[in-house]
Order: structure tokens, then C-alpha cells, then sequence
């Protein structure tokens, strides 16, 4: 049995993980905390944030996030595929700026409409 | 431009915007929103990370997202936003007696909000009502009375995080955070993501300040050490910051000599909590709850003078935007209402809410019964870690309902919604919110966080 805190959503739950009885999850309060307690045991991930350079425009970065989770190992590899990429205006929200992330298929995209 | 407005709201970030929109929605017409940056949204514009709006949109956003669909929705319900203006004061004005008379046939004062900007100078504004969303500010080093030297290099969380999302500097390479605020741990994987090492988060109480969720993700993902009952009590450095000491503090919060851990770093951020800006609502007179530094608010988040309402981190520090959105939509469809002649729910009888064991706070302060539909939201933090507790709702000594709860801290808001046919009951004038041991034989089956399941005596 694992004890996690649930961290889906800002309530932060309790949660018991029973690996030996099929990661079962009790103390949620909801279908996705059971859900993050089963991934979390086998194979944890996590939405990244961060912002990168504009050019031109009315604003110096762009923040940008993972439209999925990265598994955990991958997050710094996650990060360096931001480092050399400069935008040029307009972005829009949802804007694909680097398509897939360490083969997971997951892509870096813009959260912020910029003129 | 326009000079009269059904209502005015002075901030236009998540509470502004909110408390405009359920104006509107209400049926004012000439809404407007006076904010003093550049753009609207206010902090979410840099908060950059997830986990917004699961309750409201139920889905995970971040805050310039979350920002962004309000902003898009005020647009299109016609919301003036007035922006890159200053609010210098609000004021009680003169009575108009053709328009701002209310639906009794009695007159009510305008409220005259005077603001400046760079387009048109100096302008009064009048409204019928007011709605106060300034939001809050941090606590800045000179509030926490560090010892030390004053080189570059000491910000706090807020700054460091503007500073690196919005205007695109990093701040610094090695890091010690003081406070264990949400900001504070937020920047703490913010950092680390962006390639710098930080080596410690120091909080002087015994226990985080910050969510739950967050210690998780922002410090125990990366392996950063969190000294709970530690301060800064040194910080060394001519130019910039080169070390700070550290020193572990007794249960009477003052350092022990001898715990002394020493830190070679280049920088120090603050998150040493949340300040609200109620520098206009001083000025005008209005009065002030000590505990949480905001307006004493009834039940629909009117102030104590008519017509003015406040709502959002100007009234009590949220964890959530979601929970400043809710609140922040019931003080603009009050603002609408009054506006429109409706009288609030002044004049009926009201309740005033006390502080019991474990209570720090309560928002609102004070209930008119005549206004309470079916529930009324009571929102307040408790002052330490408790476990297997409920809270309760008590007349003079009488239990009228409770709340059970496995699990409260400081760090996290609680809500309770109170029926109205129980308050309708209560014998006098106050009631008092308490936090007592939960009675094992009143458990309910499955007592859940947040759920708001009242279990009658």
C-alpha cells in the first residue's frame, strides 16, 4: 500500500495505492484520482509549462505547455526543445510549436494569443 | 467617452472580470472595467503553469488560458475595459433622483471613481455601483524584517515569476526560497526547469503553507528539500546575494543558535505571503476585518457602504481562481441588481458570523437573511493541521449543523454551504463557526473533501 496526494486538481486527496491488488485506489473523490494513482505507481507523468522568445509582437515570451503528460524521466529532454526556438507574431492558443516530444507524440503548444 | 456607468469595477483581473460578465449577464448595461496594466487577466497572465479551472470549466488550464476565455467572454457580452488606467479614489457622490433612485422610490448616492491615464488625464466616473477587485499584493522583505546585507539578487516569488515569464529574464542559478507560499513553490520547479539549482525552501512554521498538490510537483519531483520550523537569519553579499543562513526556530518561532546551515547562492525569493490592496477602500471609509485585511462583506459581498461591493483576493486570499470566479460572479450580479434599484436585501434581519476554536476567519462576515436563497457560502481557514475533525455552525451553544472532515490545513481554504431554513432558525443575532473532534458515531458512511454533505443533528 502507497499513500500518494492526489495532485489532478488543487484539492489534494489522500490516496491509498494497493499494488498488490491491482492498483487499486481508495480516498479519491474522483474518476481522474484514480486514475493519476494508477499512473503515478506505474508510470508516472506530468504537464510541463514554460514560456519561449517572440519576435516582434506586443509581448517578449510566449507561454507555451504540453498538451499531455511527459513521463517523468523526460522532462529535461522535454525542456531543451524549447531552448533555440524564437516565434514570430501572431500565435495563437493551441499553436503547434514543437510537434512531438521525445517520440511520445505529445506536443509543446501555445497558451496565449499574441498580436 | 461615456462617464456613466451602471457599474464599475476597478481591477481587471480573474475577479474583475468575473464580477463584469455576471453583471452583465444580470442585465446592467453600461458595464466597465478599470485595470492598470497593460492587458487583462492580472496575475494569471503570469502564472504560466497548470491546474486552473478544473472546477469551473472542469478542465486543466493555465493562466493565461483561464484568462483569456474571460477576457473573450467579456468582449462579447460588450464589457468596457478601460486599460493602462490608475483608480485614484472612490467616492460616495451626490443623489440623482432620476436615475439612481431605487425601486422604493427612496435616492441613493452615485459613487464617483476618479482615475487617470495617459489618453484622457484625470476622469471622474460615476456608477450606481461599485465593484472592488483589486486582488492583492506579496509581502516584501521589509514585512518579514530579514538580517543581512541588501545586495541585488533578493526578490519576491511574484517579481522572479514576471520577471522569467513575462519579460523573459532568468533571475538567477542557485536559490533559496523563503515562505513555502504557493508562488514560492511554483517558481522553485519553475526555476529548476529553466536550469537553475535551488537548494532549499525554508518555511518558519511547522507546516507548508502552500497546497498540498504543489509540494508534490514543484518541490518533491525535483528532490528540493523543504525545512519546515527554519528561517532565513543571514543573508551575505556586496554586490549580489552570496550566501544565505539558515537557522532552524523553536515553537516560539525565534531562531536556535547552533542550527545554523549555511547556503552558497545567488539568490533569494520571498513567498512570505499575500497582502490585499485595499488602499481605496480605506479611503473611502469603508471598514476593514483585521483578520483577513479585506472588506467586512455580507452574504452577496456588498460592503458595509451601499452599493459598493468587493470580491476576489481584495477581500481574503484564495488558493483557487475557480473559487474567485464564483464569489466574484455573485458581487457582480449584486452590483447589477442594486444598480438596477434592487435593494440587496437590506433592512432584514442579519446574522453575524464569530470565530470559533480553529477559525481564523469567516468571509462574510455577516448574513441578511432576506438575501439567502437556498444555501449561503461561508468561506474560512483554519489556523493548523487537523485531522478527523467537523466543522461546525453554532447558536449560542447549539449545534444547527456540521460539516465533518478528515483532513484541514492552514494552507487551504474551507468552504461550508449553511441552508437557509437552518439559519432561519437560529434564536439570536449571532452564529458562531467552530472546528471541534469529530463523534465517531456521527460519521456518514463516506464523508468526502469539499462536498458540502450536512449532516443534521
Amino acid at each position: 500500500m502507497t499513500e500518494l496526494i492526489c495532485i489532478v486538481c488543487p484539492k489534494g486527496c489522500h490516496l491509498h495505492v494497493d499494488e498488490e491488488n491491482g492498483f487499486a485506489v481508495t480516498g479519491n473523490s474522483c474518476a481522474r484520482g484514480s486514475e493519476y494513482g494508477q499512473t503515478e505507481m506505474k508510470n508516472p507523468t506530468r504537464v510541463l509549462t514554460s514560456v519561449v522568445r517572440m519576435s516582434g509582437g506586443s509581448a517578449h515570451c510566449c507561454p507555451v505547455k504540453t498538451n499531455g503528460g511527459i513521463p517523468k524521466k523526460d522532462i529535461f529532454a522535454a525542456m531543451d526543445l524549447l531552448k533555440d526556438v524564437i516565434l514570430t507574431a501572431p500565435v495563437a492558443i493551441g499553436d503547434r510549436i514543437v510537434p512531438d516530444i521525445c517520440g511520445t507524440g505529445i506536443a509543446w503548444v501555445a497558451t496565449k494569443d499574441i498580436e | 467617452m461615456r462617464t456613466e456607468y451602471d457599474v464599475i469595477i476597478v481591477g481587471g483581473g480573474p475577479a474583475g472580470l468575473a464580477a463584469a460578465c455576471s453583471a452583465k449577464e444580470t442585465g446592467a448595461e453600461h458595464v466597465l472595467v478599470i485595470e492598470r496594466d497593460k492587458e487583462a487577466g492580472g496575475i494569471l497572465n503570469q502564472c504560466i503553469h497548470n491546474g486552473f479551472g478544473l472546477h469551473y470549466f472542469k478542465e486543466e488550464l493555465t493562466g493565461p488560458e483561464y484568462a483569456a476565455r474571460f477576457v473573450k467572454k467579456a468582449k462579447s457580452l460588450g464589457v468596457s475595459v478601460m486599460l493602462d488606467t490608475m483608480v485614484l479614489s472612490v467616492e460616495r457622490g451626490g443623489v440623482s433622483a432620476s436615475d439612481g433612485a431605487g425601486a422604493s422610490g427612496e435616492e441613493r448616492p452615485w459613487h464617483v471613481v476618479t482615475a487617470c491615464n495617459t489618453a484622457y488625464g484625470l476622469v471622474r466616473l460615476t456608477g450606481k455601483a461599485v465593484v472592488l477587485a483589486m486582488g492583492c499584493r506579496e509581502r516584501p522583505r521589509g514585512a518579514v524584517a530579514i538580517p543581512g546585507d541588501r545586495p541585488a539578487g533578493i526578490f519576491t516569488a511574484g517579481t522572479a515569476q514576471r520577471y522569467m515569464n513575462i519579460e523573459g529574464f532568468m533571475v538567477g542559478r542557485r536559490v533559496v526560497i523563503l515562505g513555502s507560499g504557493d508562488i514560492g513553490l511554483i517558481m522553485a520547479r519553475r526555476m529548476t526547469l529553466e536550469g537553475a539549482k535551488v537548494l532549499a525552501c525554508v518555511e518558519l512554521m511547522p507546516y507548508c503553507n502552500g497546497l498540498n498538490r504543489n509540494i508534490v510537483q514543484c518541490l518533491n519531483d525535483y528532490g528540493i528539500p523543504l525545512y519546515l520550523s527554519h528561517t532565513v537569519t543571514n543573508v551575505e553579499g556586496l554586490q549580489r546575494v552570496e550566501r544565505v543562513t539558515v537557522s532552524q526556530v523553536g515553537s516560539d518561532r525565534k531562531p536556535i543558535q547552533g542550527t545554523e546551515i549555511i547556503f552558497d547562492c545567488d539568490t533569494l525569493l520571498l513567498s512570505v505571503g499575500l497582502i490585499p490592496e485595499n488602499e481605496l477602500t480605506k479611503q473611502a471609509g469603508i471598514p476593514l476585518d483585521p483578520a483577513t485585511r479585506g472588506a467586512v462583506v455580507h452574504e452577496n459581498m456588498e460592503t458595509k457602504e451601499p452599493g459598493v461591493f468587493s470580491c476576489g483576493n481584495v477581500v481574503h486570499v484564495h488558493d483557487l481562481v475557480d473559487f474567485v470566479t464564483a464569489e466574484s460572479q455573485r458581487a457582480g450580479k449584486a452590483a447589477a441588481e442594486y444598480a438596477a434599484g434592487g435593494s440587496c436585501g437590506a433592512g432584514g434581519r442579519e446574522l453575524s458570523l464569530k470565530k470559533g476554536d480553529h477559525i481564523t476567519y469567516t468571509v462574510p462576515q455577516s448574513i441578511r437573511l432576506k438575501n439567502v436563497e437556498k444555501n449561503v457560502e461561508v468561506s474560512f481557514r483554519v489556523n493548523e493541521i487537523l485531522k478527523d475533525m467537523e466543522i461546525q455552525v453554532l447558536d449560542n451553544d447549539k449545534i444547527i449543523c456540521r460539516y465533518p472532515r478528515e483532513y484541514m490545513a492552514p494552507g487551504e481554504m474551507e468552504h461550508v454551504a449553511v441552508p437557509r431554513v437552518l439559519l432561519e432558525k437560529a434564536s439570536g443575532d449571532t452564529l458562531c463557526v467552530s472546528v471541534a473532534p469529530r463523534k465517531t458515531d456521527q460519521v456518514p458512511a463516506c464523508p468526502e473533501r469539499n462536498e458540502n454533505k450536512e449532516v443534521l443533528p
